[in-house]
């Protein structure tokens, strides 16, 4: 299945939960969705005849400047589809739906997302720093990030 | 001396505590610089939690700050044993993005390093496995093999480890003028040590012993956990990148996907992902004879090297299949010579995810070898 039907089929269930379709060739094509619904959106293209996307090959955190987003790059052991799902969501308020139930690998990725970046999955059972220590402060992966002069009074170089 | 006594006891009332214990970071089986807070219940693990982070180099807060080429030694590092094979993934993603044409000489040399880099990790990862089930002489062997291979790296990259030998859309030096015969007495060397190795320690009835029925991972399970490389095949799985979704000159190949049968044991246990790596090895030889047979000795490596490297605006995802698994890179660009976000999906980072779901149930010394399984480098994890 190509990625503009899966767009059409999404389309048609979801409607305005789906917002586009990028196409930008030589590069990746994208669906933008709306983030309050990527949970029902993912369980679908999980379990339903024709998608069954069973292997989340990445999740990313992105910084927009204004706002921050998540990329999930999905793929079907069966019919060998990927497809590419983004969601954005306003800096001040980063809260999009854990996946983490559907795919259990979404687990480290999603915490490797909030400690760099700053995304608050919603739902996921254990939300803490996976990289960075359990105390540190800020989301390092931020373009407006500053690095602190002290961590624990200990200087940090750079 | 009085009677003895007889004491009753009624097994299903007795408690006993349980004992959080910390593994590493410092500790030799935990293949790097990993932590593991375990439960046990005397003897039985009744909970994993790794704990992470502690060679975390901000790579990817780097890769932000650089140019395209300059990427690259970052990404030697992350998995420092199978530095050619993560080089690939990434130069391919610019490659694709700029439209980059790679020559054939190249094409070829890159797909016969990256098999003997695979040969070398898996060396690595059988030797140091067989290390964690107390087989020493192994580790021995495997080594001084790998060293000829690393021989071959440095005489080609000047680097026995690190080599930032892919260009994006070439090589950094072209081989050296004996290299096919060099890489066929290699093959014949593993091949050799191979078999020396399935005699010592793969059917050796201890070892079965200890590995068989082990640390079983259920396919579904894998899937779900996105595991990938020998993790994923040992339980079943028959999936390859090389061959489900060839990528470089893969397709020209013949080669199988070996799986894990439960030949010893179960579906899925320690001994099947060691045997898919040790029969992995074999294929490579049998890719790298087939590459140094058709790979053409003339040619420009450098010919078709970009002299400004400006990728589109987009992003690309772009995977390739490592020794350890799917390596894959998120590469955004904002249309300058610099990426605006490179995300690595570290093999090792997700396969090192499904432990905590492995491991319950099993004893604390196989604990160990489930984790010598897995076949983790922290350098990827942490990144």
């Amino acid at each position: 299945m190509t990625i503009n039907e899966i767009y059409e089929q999404l389309k048609e269930e979801y409607g305005d939960s789906i917002i586009e379709l990028i196409e930008n060739p030589p590069c990746d094509s994208s669906i933008i969705v709306k983030a309050e619904s990527i949970f029902d959106i993912c369980h679908t293209l999980r379990d339903k005849p024709g998608f069954e996307f069973d292997y989340l090959m990445c999740l990313s955190g992105l910084d927009l400047g204004e706002n921050l987003s998540a990329v999930y790059h999905l793929y079907s052991m069966k019919h060998s589809h990927k497809v590419v799902l983004k969601t954005i969501v306003p800096k001040d308020n980063p809260k999009i739906p854990s996946v983490e139930k559907i795919w259990r690998t979404a687990d480290w990725h999603e915490r490797e997302a909030y400690d760099l970046i700053g995304i608050i999955f919603e739902g996921h059972h254990n939300l803490i720093r996976i990289l960075c220590p359990y105390d540190w402060e800020g989301y390092p992966l931020r373009k407006d990030y500053k690095e602190p002069e002290y961590y624990h009074e200990m200087k940090v170089p750079y | 001396m009085g009677e003895k006594k007889r004491i009753e006891l009624d097994y299903s009332k007795i408690e006993s505590d349980r004992m959080r214990l910390n593994v590493g970071p410092q500790h030799p089986s935990t293949h790097g610089v990993l932590r593991l807070e375990v439960e046990l219940d005397g003897e039985i693990v009744t909970e994993v939690v790794p704990h992470i982070g502690y060679l975390h180099r901000c790579f990817e807060k780097h890769a932000e700050k650089m140019t395209y080429p300059q990427v690259i030694p970052y990404i030697d590092r992350m998995d420092y044993v199978t530095s050619m094979n993560n080089e690939l993934p990434y130069v391919m993603a610019i490659e694709k993005m700029l439209g980059i044409e790679v020559p054939e000489k190249v094409q070829y040399i890159r797909v016969i390093m990256c098999e003997l880099n695979r040969i070398a990790s898996h060396q690595i990862a059988v030797a140091t496995f067989g290390l964690d089930a107390g087989a020493f002489t192994p580790f021995l062997y495997f080594f001084r093999d790998r060293e000829y291979i690393l021989a071959i790296f440095e005489k080609a990259s000047g680097a026995r480890l690190l080599f930032n030998y892919f260009w994006i859309g070439g090589l950094a030096a072209d081989v050296h003028p004996t290299f096919k015969e060099d890489v066929l007495a290699i093959v014949k060397q593993v091949r050799k040590t191979n078999k020396e190795i399935e005699d010592l320690l793969i059917y050796n009835k201890i070892f079965i012993e200890r590995t068989a029925n082990v640390g079983i991972l259920p396919p579904d399970v894998a899937i779900n956990y996105a595991c990938s490389g020998p993790v994923l095949r040992g339980s079943g799985v028959k999936f390859d990148l090389r061959k489900n979704e060839p990528y470089s000159i893969y397709d020209r190949f013949d080669f199988d996907i070996p799986v894990g049968m439960g030949e010893v044991g179960t579906v899925g246990d320690c001994w099947d992902r060691n045997i898919v790596r040790m029969r992995e090895m074999e294929q490579s030889c049998r890719i790298i004879e087939q590459a140094i047979e058709q790979m053409p000795n003339e040619g420009d490596v450098q010919e078709k090297l970009p002299k400004k490297i400006k990728p589109p605006k987009g992003d690309i995802y772009m995977r390739a299949e490592n020794p350890k698994g799917d390596l894959g890179f998120y590469i955004v660009s904002n249309g300058t010579d610099k990426p605006e976000r490179v995300k690595a999906r570290g093999t090792s980072f997700v396969n090192l995810s499904v432990l905590p779901e492995i491991s319950k149930g099993y004893m604390f010394a196989d604990l160990i070898l489930i984790l010598g399984s897995i076949d983790i480098v922290l350098g990827e994890v942490d990144r």
